[in-house]
């Protein structure tokens, strides 16, 4: 397959440069989470490429989701959770952004389908862009052609943009929401189990999606599917018990990793 | 062997289905129980109340004692405004109690309100009567239009803020985050994307809060008092249709009752095309197909 021998070829690109002038999208240094006192995530120091899919794997309860939903301040609204240390996007703390501009910028996608109920499939595209600022009415046209392109939807539902997202299957919905979070043109995407409630040929059109958009976005993808993490990414970091454990090019973690942890996990002799 | 064994399992089952059908029975009666007294009251009212209806009863002010005809016109109207006076409190209030109990529960002030709206509900209404009585009649010194749709509204907040509550506890939680995670701040991500999926709930809780109020009479009674003139300025005694038919239902006269039992036909009917128009409104409107 062409896509394998593209993410090689990047890959070795990528490798050549030096360190020094390779771009970092997301840097966390010390980043800890914890709810109530309890500790999901510990000391979390990882730097995140531009333009790559990074994947995050882990057993569950492993604090993946944790991570992947402290980048956008989606702890913000839990109860009892604390975030410390810092985040930098684009070298740039978080803290100096506004909250909304960097939900804007990070965006994300989520495990379940959650499109807006009492929305047709048009407005549900449009509905991040018309909420944080006015658009001419042609402007939206382009766009939501664009993201349901790109999100892999806009050929099924070209002739229905006025029907309710309700009516959509489970995955056409996951890639509605892809495009919406597209529409608002964030620079990061992170996906969070975004194929774990998807049959078979809509997980693998989602994966399609996540190859193209790498293009243009750099994209964290939290996965349970170790298959998924070896398939679409090019770095992934492995999580056990709050832990960063490693963190390397996919193809050496899952071919020659550094720590016992990893290989017992991803030979599926973990416990 | 397979014989024996069909025939114990074959005993089983009929016990089983035998169970099933008395329960499904039970249910029918118990459906049957909740619903006859309604038409019955339905019907015994229409069945009064229509015969004595007629256009002048939508006209016409009442008369006294011993001339015939007239009508509650200025009840009608003075029902109108109250619920209108009642709505303007007790809506706005209502729905943005419940938001804020659900939204922003984090807070203790959140929790006390929805225990200070727990005991509301349970407060009889003419209670709620006396509380405006004090709070407006006596300091103004009349009997008043005010008074009784603060009353109203008063009686509203808890059914509408409960409501609201529940409707907006069903809309998930992921839409929420689905909305902030694309930056949406967080007050529009309340208004116009939680709000307007729990809409079609929270419409159908304040028209039947509406249609309660309209048949209240007891907070009425020491507050906008009644009136048997037209009267639509706010700081004077104002009719109402519950109000009026009390009046009319103790009264001695066979006509007076008559009056009555057609109010309280209006009065059900209003309440009839009020859930009748909500039902229509919320029908199918997020249906699934296409």
């Amino acid at each position: 397959m062409e896509t394998a021998e593209e993410i090689t070829k990047e890959a070795a690109v990528i490798e050549t440069v030096s360190e020094e002038k390779v771009k970092y999208t997301v840097e966390t240094e010390g980043l800890t989470v914890s709810f109530k006192g309890r500790e999901a995530i510990n000391d979390i120091n990882i730097k995140i490429r531009a333009n790559t899919v990074t994947s995050i794997i882990g057993p569950s309860g492993c604090g993946k989701s944790t991570f992947l939903r402290s980048l956008n301040f989606m702890h913000d609204l839990t109860p009892g959770a604390k975030v410390k240390g810092t985040i930098k996007i684009h070298n740039k703390n978080i803290d100096e952004y506004d909250m909304t501009e960097v939900r804007r910028r990070v965006g994300m996608v989520f495990q379940k389908p959650n499109p807006f109920p009492t929305m047709n499939i048009y407005d549900n595209v449009v509905a991040g862009i018309i909420m944080n600022k006015g658009k001419k009415r042609n402007e939206l046209n382009e766009i939501v052609e664009q993201s349901l392109e790109l999100a892999g939807l806009w050929e099924e539902v070209k002739d229905r943009l006025k029907v309710s997202a309700m009516a959509l299957s489970g995955g056409q919905q996951q890639r509605l929401c892809i495009a919406r979070t597209l529409a608002v043109n964030p620079e990061i995407i992170l996906f969070d189990e975004p194929t774990s409630a998807l049959d078979p040929i809509s997980t693998s059109k989602i994966e399609e999606t996540l190859f193209h958009l790498k293009n243009k976005y750099t994209i964290v993808i939290v996965t349970h599917n170790m298959q998924q993490a070896a398939r679409v990414s090019d770095y992934t970091a492995y999580f056990f018990l709050g832990k960063l454990i490693e963190y390397a090019r996919t193809r050496t973690i899952f071919t020659s990793p550094r720590e016992k942890l990893t290989e017992d996990y991803v030979t599926g002799r973990f416990g | 062997m397979e014989d024996y064994y069909l025939k114990v399992s074959k005993g089983h089952t009929d016990r089983r289905k035998l169970k099933s059908r008395l329960m499904i029975i039970l249910c029918y009666v118990a459906a049957a129980m909740a619903i006859l007294p309604l038409l019955y009251i339905f019907f015994y009212t229409t069945m009064q109340g229509a015969s004595s209806l007629n256009i002048d009863f939508f006209t016409e002010l009442p008369k006294p004692v011993g001339e015939s005809g007239g009508g509650m016109a200025n009840a009608i109207l003075g029902t109108l405004i109250l619920v209108a006076l009642g709505s303007v409190i007790g809506i706005p209030v209502g729905i943005f109690a419940g938001i804020y109990i659900t939204e922003y529960s984090k807070s203790i002030f959140a929790n006390v309100i929805k225990f200070v709206t727990d005991v509301l509900s349970g407060i009889p209404s003419i209670i709620i009567g006396i509380f405006a009585y004090g709070l407006i009649v006596i300091p103004m010194k009349s009997f008043s239009a005010y008074a009784g749709g603060f009353a109203l509204g008063v009686l509203m907040i808890p059914t509408i803020t409960r409501i609201t509550e529940e409707m907006l506890k069903l809309v998930p939680h992921s839409l929420r985050e689905a909305a902030l995670a694309l930056g949406i701040p967080r007050w529009k991500t309340t208004l116009r994307i939680v709000l307007r999926t729990a809409q079609s709930g929270i419409i159908t809780g304040v028209l039947l809060a509406i249609a309660r109020a309209a048949g209240e009479t007891a907070p009425l009674l020491f507050t906008s008092f009644g009136n048997s003139f037209w009267s639509t300025s706010l700081d004077s005694p104002m009719a109402s249709i519950p109000v009026q038919i009390f009046n009319y239902a103790i009264s001695p006269y066979d006509e007076w009752h008559s009056k009555a039992w057609a109010g309280a036909f209006v009065l059900i009917s209003l309440v009839f095309i009020v859930s009748l128009i909500v039902r229509l409104a919320t029908r199918n409107k997020f249906s699934q197909t296409a």
